[in-house]
């Protein structure tokens, strides 16, 4: 496993470099989309597979980051990083008092919670006067990054959502692999026991609500700048259905399990585009099979079966 | 042998920069249109399939290639939304190499597109949509807006029902661009003519329990209840206001009714309705020719987008021949030189904020009675001349207007 980081890791990287300089092999747009869902399933999966909460509302942190950084964008004239930054600021805000309220339940009711959080959210957005409601928020200018590089041209812009999602992704890691992130982890695996050891359980979780919706709002927000529009797509609770999808099918138990999901989730909705409305069911075949066979999700079987293969160095490095 | 090496190059390179030219004219090898229209949703009746046809028609009209390279046609479906239909038309003209995209149905989605259009300096042709500001603060030298707008609506249907005396309005409407900009217009016309505007009860797009709204409108006592949508949208607002005896006191104004519209509501409910289209298949023998073929391969007649969608094809692939290559700002100057006459109109002339001028006509539905055969729905009212029929320039807020 480690030697696959260590050489899988690098190569990924210097693919993503190169990629804005082939455009013929792939689109760069269409990888902009996905790096952007890539860093929102990881974020959502900061909650669902580490601290075993359940969200049905994350289209709402989606969603209102890119509505705010469109308006910092468009009606404030602000730069492109501050924008970003509001959105990002409102939506982390936005989870702290989904998760304040939310996590007085459990489960199913939880998520309920999440979800009619999400929907008054959206209807919010529909009725505000400076979303366009069904039109979408559009144009938006894509701005100047620091007020200097031009993010009209495509190639500048891809480095920034590179690096933004990379920094995501790095920090979401960080999170799971701290002490923080290991007392998610016996919040979600025996709840009264890691009270009993006198952990404000509640903090906790309104912490990671906190931290995972600011993320998923880094991801709105550079979605929107990217297509210059925000919609209420972004809000709708399918997308909130979508990002639990990739995650599952990606793998939840693991930190970048989600990326795979939601990079075969991307690709099949955009290479089988000219299906139509048959897309949704594909996708829903390949989330039954997925479901039926490997239950870990892709990348979780995957480094179960290479575990099984090599109990030994696994061991070592665990 | 030197000096017939030489030659040899000279002539061999001389032959290549002439391929190079050659392939300068028409980008990629192919001249490509584009069709982002609703295949699915609340308007595939209006666009969709026999939009895609029509498209398909015009290119095999002009005999398939232009300036002996490929037309090609190919499709998408916007699902009314506009990321979607705003990223599909980045993506092809960012690497479809898509040189025209046509139809747009859905004024939320056709506005996110000319956005696009503008930014990539491609050419689109609005057929489908009827927002504003296509011709206003979105517009291009890239953009233009075919069939009809907002603004013809009103003057056609709006003015009508103002002038038989309707003098206070309440409209149910659409919540989107579409519904508010025909709304916002209509009212302009009521208030102009001294009337009121009641009121407005705003439903989203694809609403089929209309009973709320419909109270709504009965409760504010207009004489004149406004519809404000389109396709399904109107045929359901109908029906319900037929069904809570709403059209006891109050008349109904479909503000924007296809001839699928009124196919699907009938005769018996749509009789008299009053609606103003650019075109209908019944109107001359080149129209009904036009329909026959379009029949023959769609299965029903075509409505007045469909026609346009035809229609702007052949000029704009004429206006490639005449112009000798694609290069948008080339095309889009052709395009606003020549005049269009065929079967959708005669002397149309793009102004210069991309607005297609051409006569409207106001038509109302048929009784049963009156219809003699299947499809036979409208009769004429009067003809609406361009210059009253769409927003005079002095009005408008686009910025290649001069003033």
């Amino acid at each position: 496993m480690a030697l696959v980081y260590r050489i899988g890791l690098p190569l990924l990287i210097a693919a993503l470099i190169a990629v804005p300089f082939v455009p013929q092999l792939i689109y760069p747009i269409f990888l902009m989309k996905v790096m952007c869902f890539v860093l929102f399933a990881c974020a959502f999966n900061l909650l669902l597979g580490h601290a075993g909460i359940v969200s049905f509302g994350h289209a709402a942190f989606f969603g209102s980051s890119a509505y705010i950084t469109g308006y910092a964008l468009r009606d404030l004239g602000l730069t492109t990083e501050v924008a970003i930054l509001a959105g990002v600021l409102f939506s982390a805000t936005l989870g702290a008092l989904f998760g304040a309220l939310a996590i007085r339940r459990q489960g199913i009711y939880l998520a309920m919670i999440t979800l009619a959080l999400a929907q008054l959210v959206y209807f919010s957005f529909l009725q505000a006067p400076f979303t366009g409601a069904e039109d979408g928020m559009q144009p938006i200018p894509r701005g100047k990054l620091f007020g200097l590089i031009d993010l009209n041209d495509d190639t500048n812009l891809y480095f920034l959502v590179l690096v933004c999602t990379g920094g995501g992704l790095w920090l979401i890691n960080r999170i799971v692999h701290s002490p923080f992130g290991q007392i998610l982890r016996a919040i979600r695996e025996h709840e009264p026991r890691t009270r009993s050891l006198g952990y404000a359980v509640e903090r906790y979780k309104v912490t990671a609500f906190a931290l995972s919706a600011g993320l998923s709002g880094l991801a709105g927000s550079l979605k929107c700048v990217v297509f210059r529009l925000a919609s209420l797509t972004d809000v709708h609770w399918h997308m909130s259905g979508d990002v639990i999808l990739m995650t599952v099918l990606g793998g939840m138990n693991s930190v970048f399990g989600p990326a795979i999901g939601a990079i075969i989730i991307s690709a099949l909705r955009h290479y089988f585009d000219a299906l139509g409305a048959w897309v949704t069911i594909m996708v829903g075949l390949v989330f039954i099979f997925c479901v039926l066979v490997f239950r870990r999700g892709v990348l979780g079987e995957l480094s179960h079966y290479l575990a099984v293969r090599h109990p030994a160095k696994e061991q070592k490095n665990a | 042998m030197k000096t017939s090496l030489r030659l040899t190059m000279t002539a061999a390179s001389l032959l290549a920069l002439g391929a190079t030219a050659a392939n300068a004219q028409i980008s990629n090898d192919v001249v490509r249109i584009g069709v982002l229209a609703d295949m699915s949703g609340i308007y595939n009746d209006l666009s969709g399939k026999g939009a895609v046809e029509a498209v398909k028609m015009a290119a095999e009209d002009v005999g398939g290639t232009v300036l002996g390279k490929k037309i090609d046609v190919i499709f998408a479906d916007h699902l009314n939304k506009p990321d979607v239909g705003a990223a599909k038309a980045r993506e092809w003209f960012d690497t479809g190499a898509v040189d025209m995209i046509n139809d747009l149905a859905n004024s939320g989605v056709a506005r996110a597109v000319a956005a696009v259009a503008k930014e990539k300096k491609r050419h689109i042709i609005v057929n489908g949509a009827s927002n504003m500001g296509i011709t206003n603060e979105l517009c291009s030298p890239y953009a233009i807006h075919y069939a009809y707008d907002a603004y013809s609506l009103a003057h056609g249907t709006g003015k009508a029902v103002v002038a038989a005396g309707g003098k206070s309005w309440f409209f149910l409407t659409v919540d989107f661009a579409f519904g508010h900009g025909l709304e916002q217009q209509v009212s302009d016309v009521v208030r102009g003519a001294q009337g009121r505007v009641l009121g407005a009860a705003r439903h989203p797009l694809g609403t089929t329990d209309f009973s709320s709204y419909v109270l709504q409108a009965q409760a504010s006592k207009a004489e004149i209840i406004g519809i404000a949508s389109t396709g399904a949208d109107a045929v359901n607002a109908i029906k319900a206001a037929a069904e809570f005896g709403a059209t006891k006191n109050q008349k109904l104004a479909a503000l924007l009714l296809w001839i699928e519209d009124v196919h699907s509501l009938g005769l018996q409910t749509a009789q008299g309705l009053m609606l103003t289209n650019a075109w209908y298949w019944d109107q001359n023998d080149e129209t009904r020719k036009f329909a026959k073929r379009f029949y023959d391969r769609v299965g029903k007649m075509p409505n007045m987008a469909q026609a346009a969608d035809y229609s702007s094809t052949v000029f704009y692939l004429n206006a490639v021949k005449e112009a000798g290559t694609d290069d948008p700002d080339k095309v889009s100057a052709k395009m606003r030189e020549m005049t269009v006459s065929d079967m959708f109109t005669k002397n149309g002339k793009v102004r210069v904020d991309g607005r297609f001028m051409h006569d409207m006509y106001l038509w109302q539905v048929k009784t049963p009675a009156e219809s003699k055969a299947p499809w036979d729905y409208l009769k004429p009212v009067s003809t609406i001349p361009a210059e009253q029929a769409f927003q005079p320039l002095s009005e408008s807020k686009c910025d290649l207007v001069k003033k």
